[in-house]
């Protein structure tokens, strides 16, 4: 077994967990809603992008871009509409809502493209790889990294650098207080959701042209995530990359030294880690 | 002119009842003081005034506009703008992005900017990099103050600046004052320091549970009134 190749397969799988998870962390972050039906949102995504493939034979990374505005128009809607209406001082309302849209999220899937598990095609891609001398290294894997990489940077690029990453930050600091600064809290929380749309739509097309999909695989994306994301330290986005990345590289490991071990050494590895942090790699400083 | 009352304001927390039918009336161009003990309903009365309570419409009136039932945000963006009771600077934000979130809700052309903050408050500049929380109390409420000042508000409400802190610094941030109104601000200052309150007003209305006691140019009113009104009769 060739580890440096195994870990590396590891790290790069990482990218994948983070682009769950990204999504994810910045809702929690913002408005600290655990959104229970962020798996399925991403396998939604990866059904709307298969949709704009089948019917208007174009690349997926264009059907993508073309998702990525629907989605944030959904992720916007269902904050206004339905999100909005339970956030509050009890977790439990907006815990029981998300797990009510996850199934229905799920029965939808199913009773508009069946239980068969669908792939989104992206030929030669595929296949390709890169030869490194001591590795080789997928193309799709290292544009899965590559594009969790981005999407941290631009979210970082708004959180901290932008008018709109202020209100994002006060909002989540105090909502009463930012109201006094002409801030909408609703609309910001409706904002930040779109956002996480977007990103959920990144995900889903990595998830789509990576392997085969179908309705019922959510929640255990949603698990990655949700690791991914303690691990690293709630509401820190390189935090989140940190933590697809341990998780990732257990699974490889694990599944290096006996295929059946793979699921089981990522889920040791995040609980190893809250043993030893409890708050993650990267808490934030106050919360 | 009046630029903004309160007709007969009520204001509730579930059952309690915290405000009783306050009518307080601001002239443009003036500073009112509301003084009173503590529980005695000033900083509802701000936070009514501000939309953070809601109220009946023509409970508060902006330029003869009702105004009483407008969430926060939009009464921000009419001009109206509150340093809040405790500072609440934002602690995710460093002290130039808490300046910088002032302007948020309302971008109009005036005086104050980050610029014109920093030369109010000088101290600002250095520390323009730190996290608000990082600071001491009185640079916090300078911050706070700014922050309240980015919008250009027509009206500012100030609850409680001088709370908490020492008197050299006090003085510091009441000597922002003048400059405040020459700016086209006009002012409500809630204050416990009854004689700073008498000082800088031209008009003061004395609060007890719920209700004005007592309300009048600070000549007109005698210690004795004051101390009648701020603790009831006989007290
Ligand atoms: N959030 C709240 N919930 C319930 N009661 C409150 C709340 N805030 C203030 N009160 C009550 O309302 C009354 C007026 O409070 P407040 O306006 O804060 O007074 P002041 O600013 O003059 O000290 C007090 O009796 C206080 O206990
Ligand atoms: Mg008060």
């Amino acid at each position: 077994m060739n580890w440096i190749d195994t870990i590396a397969q590891g790290v790069l799988l990482g990218g994948l967990y983070a682009l769950f998870a990204a999504g994810l962390s910045l809702v929690f972050g913002i408005m600290r809603l655990v959104n229970l039906a962020h798996g399925d949102l991403i396998v939604m995504g990866a059904y709307l992008i298969l949709l704009v493939v089948s019917v208007t034979g174009i690349n997926p990374f264009l059907a993508a871009l073309i998702a990525m505005p629907l989605m944030f128009a959904l992720g916007w809607g269902l904050q206004r509409v339905v999100l909005n209406r339970v956030l509050g001082p009890d977790i439990l309302p907006p815990l029981l809502v998300t797990f009510g849209l996850s199934i229905v999220v799920q029965n939808v899937l199913l009773q508009g493209f069946s239980a068969d598990s669908q792939r989104v095609g992206a030929g030669a891609l595929e296949t390709a790889s890169v030869d490194l001398g001591v590795v080789t290294l997928g193309v799709m894997p290292l544009l899965t990294f590559a594009s969790a990489i981005a999407v941290i940077v631009c979210l970082n690029w708004v959180f901290y650098r932008t008018s709109l990453g202020r209100a994002f930050r006060a909002t989540s600091d105090d909502p009463v207080t930012a109201s006094l600064m002409g801030i909408k809290p609703q609309g910001i929380f409706a904002m930040a959701t779109g956002i996480a749309m977007i990103v959920v739509t990144i995900a889903a097309l990595y998830l789509g042209m990576r392997a085969n999909f179908d309705p019922t695989i959510g929640p255990a994306r949603l698990i990655y995530a949700f690791e991914a994301v303690i691990i690293g330290g709630l509401g820190s986005l390189w935090g989140t990359l940190a933590g697809g990345v341990i998780i990732g590289v257990a699974q490889t490991l694990g599944a290096a030294i006996n295929p059946e071990w793979q699921i089981l050494a990522g889920h040791i590895a995040f609980l190893v880690v809250l043993l030893i942090r409890p708050r993650g790699l990267f808490p934030r400083a106050f919360d | 002119m009046t630029l903004l009352e309160t007709r007969a304001l009520t204001a509730r927390y579930g059952d309690f009842q915290a405000l009783f039918g306050v009518d307080i009336a601001l002239q443009a161009g003036q500073t009112v003081a509301i003084i009173g003990a503590n529980g005695a309903g000033k900083t509802t009365l701000m936070r009514s005034i501000a939309g953070v309570l809601r109220n009946a419409p023509e409970q508060v009136l902006f330029e003869g506009r009702s105004v009483g039932a407008l969430p926060a945000d939009e009464i921000t963006a009419l001009g109206i703008a509150m340093v809040p009771e405790g500072r609440r600077l934002f602690p995710s934000l460093s002290v130039e992005e808490n300046l910088l979130i002032g302007a948020y809700g309302r971008k109009v052309q005036g005086h104050w900017g980050l610029e014109a903050v920093y030369g109010l408050f000088p101290i600002l500049r250095e520390r323009r990099l730190n996290p608000g929380t990082a600071l001491s109390g009185g640079q916090q409420q300078m911050v706070a103050i700014g922050r309240a000042l980015m919008s250009n508000p027509r009206v500012l409400l100030c609850d409680e600046i001088s709370l908490g802190l020492a008197p050299v610094v006090i003085r510091d941030i009441y000597a922002a004052l003048p400059r405040i109104k020459e700016a086209g601000a006009s002012v409500v200052l809630v204050e416990q320091d009854i004689g700073q309150a008498m000082k800088v007003s031209d008009h003061v209305y004395c609060m007890m549970e719920g209700r004005v006691t007592l309300s009048g140019s600070p000549a007109s009113l005698s210690r004795a009134a004051i101390h009648d009104a701020y603790f009831g009769a006989h007290a």
